[in-house]
């Protein structure tokens, strides 16, 4: 094992108070305060997360759309300068590489937001498949992310920032906005179910940055936030995250996020022909949300059963901490994935029953 | 970090106390505070019998699932069913509204190989 990476924040997080945890090689807070208090903060107020672990590879180049366009699943042209979007980055058999997040720089410029755990594999996949004028260049070291979410984040942030950003739409972005005297891309954008922004920012400029918005935010409630307020507010937005909804082994149809997957698009992109052929053919499992019945809480390869038959595994669970909901996505046999269908949670030897339910689990009122 | 004197512990975290022949059983405060806010807690039924050092039960925080080792062998005669209801008690008193169960050793001789408050303390603080 080598030594942990550390993000430019590292030593706030004692500050703060938080709990650390080995999280893909990176020692990040799981906690400040407590799960619980920050997943509320962050429905009802707002809440500060130190993303930066995440990845950030750019690739610029004439030729640059028509290979996003074979490498990703979503429509890249549809991307105003500006804009973002959700894809999807697949095998060829249609599982998934990673899912990640496309910025439009201009300029013939792209800007791809990875998941940290996956950095390495999506670079090399991405060179792997490079044709014409394509140059790919992983900045993952050279960038910072903050992420500020929660209901109250555009009060807080425009205290900091000249830019109106009543005028910053979801999924929009401006490339070198001032906040509190530092240059960061801002984008308003998350992965809490929440309104929010992203700020990344240089390595250097962060730690200054992350504590003028706490400071900032303290009478509206504003507090930091870990990876597992993140997890169960994302979980209860149904987001997927990869290692659990999404892998090689599970498609973007099967994990219900086919919206970023367009078949009907020109290019060939890298699966397409598999999920096309799956599509067609029907799926034989989907991604659904499960409710307990009984007593128990599902969790991450928790088998469901209907009678004495397997019929698929739990992706993520938890008790859902403002609601107390024992819920979970689950990855069930197509026949059983109707809203109402009883089936049964395996947890530590005993069968306990539990009910498809609909999902997202929480969707907030705009 | 509280660590009552007159407990005795074992290296899995659960505190008991010795009360004219019964011993009652909960989880110390070091490993509330380490697992978090507790949302479930599941115990055995009175009647039932548990094995020393095997899992009598688990506790469940947001994050993760923790099993509960028996520090003693012997017969559950008491549990504490409030904490069906209310597993923050857990959080909020380890030592004591957050007993778990009651046990009636098998053999009080087990009893001699539990840690006493100073190596908990040490085993805690390596």
């Amino acid at each position: 094992m080598g030594e942990l990476k550390r993000t430019p924040l590292f030593d706030e997080y004692a500050k703060y108070g938080a709990k650390t945890i080995d999280f893909g090689g990176w020692e990040l807070p799981v906690q400040f305060s407590s799960i619980k208090d920050e997943h509320e903060a962050v429905r009802n107020r707002a809440g500060l997360f130190d993303v930066s672990h995440m990845g950030e590879i750019f690739v610029k180049g004439k030729d640059v759309l028509g290979y996003l366009q074979k490498l990703l699943s979503n429509d890249i042209s549809k991307i105003p300068v500006g804009g973002a979007q959700y894809n999807v980055m697949c095998y060829e058999n249609g599982g998934v590489v990673d899912d990640l997040i496309v910025y439009n720089l201009g300029d013939d410029q792209y800007l791809l937001v990875v998941n940290a755990a996956n950095i390495e594999k999506d670079f090399e996949w991405m060179k792997k498949h490079a044709e014409g004028d394509v140059t790919i260049i992983n900045q993952s070291d050279e960038y910072a992310l903050i992420a500020l979410q929660g209901p109250l984040s555009e009060k807080i942030l425009q205290t900091l920032t000249d830019v109106n950003l009543s005028e910053l739409k979801p999924f929009q972005f401006k490339a070198s906005v001032q906040v509190s005297g530092y240059s960061v891309l801002l984008s308003r954008s998350g992965y809490t179910g929440e309104d929010g922004f992203e700020l990344y920012g240089e390595p250097n400029s962060i730690v200054a940055l992350w504590n003028k918005l706490l400071e900032a935010g303290k009478e509206d409630g504003l507090i930091p936030c870990g990876l597992g307020a993140r997890d169960t507010l994302r979980f209860e937005a149904c987001l997927p995250l990869y290692g659990q909804e999404l892998s090689e082994n599970i498609s973007p149809l099967e994990a219900g996020i086919g919206f970023a997957v367009k078949l009907q698009k020109d290019a060939d992109f890298i699966g397409k022909e598999a999920l096309k052929n799956q599509k067609e053919q029907g799926l034989s499992r989907k991604l659904v949300g499960i409710e307990m019945i009984d007593k128990g809480i599902p969790r991450h390869g928790y088998k469901v059963f209907k009678g004495d038959t397997e019929i698929g595994e739990v992706t993520t669970g938890t008790q859902i901490p403002s609601t107390k909901r024992n819920l979970g996505l689950a990855l069930l046999d197509i026949q059983y994935t109707e809203i109402g269908t009883e089936v049964e949670v395996e947890i530590r030897n005993k069968k306990v029953k539990a009910h498809v339910v609909p999902k997202p689990f929480y969707k907030r009122e705009k | 970090m509280s660590i009552p004197k007159e407990l005795r512990y074992t290296k899995e975290h659960e505190w008991v106390k010795l009360e004219d022949g019964k011993v009652r059983v909960g989880i110390t405060d070091f490993a509330q505070s380490e697992l978090g806010d507790i949302v479930f807690v599941e115990l055995p039924q009175v009647g039932d019998e548990i094995q020393m050092n095997e899992p009598f039960g688990s506790v469940e925080s947001v994050k993760t699932v923790s099993e509960l080792y028996a520090p003693i062998s012997g017969k559950v005669v008491e549990v504490n069913t409030e904490l069906e209801d209310s597993p923050e008690l857990v959080n909020e008193s380890p030592y004591e509204n957050a007993w778990m169960i009651v046990v009636e050793p098998a053999d009080s001789s087990q009893l001699d190989e539990l840690l006493t408050a100073e190596q908990y303390e040490e085993i805690i603080s390596e």
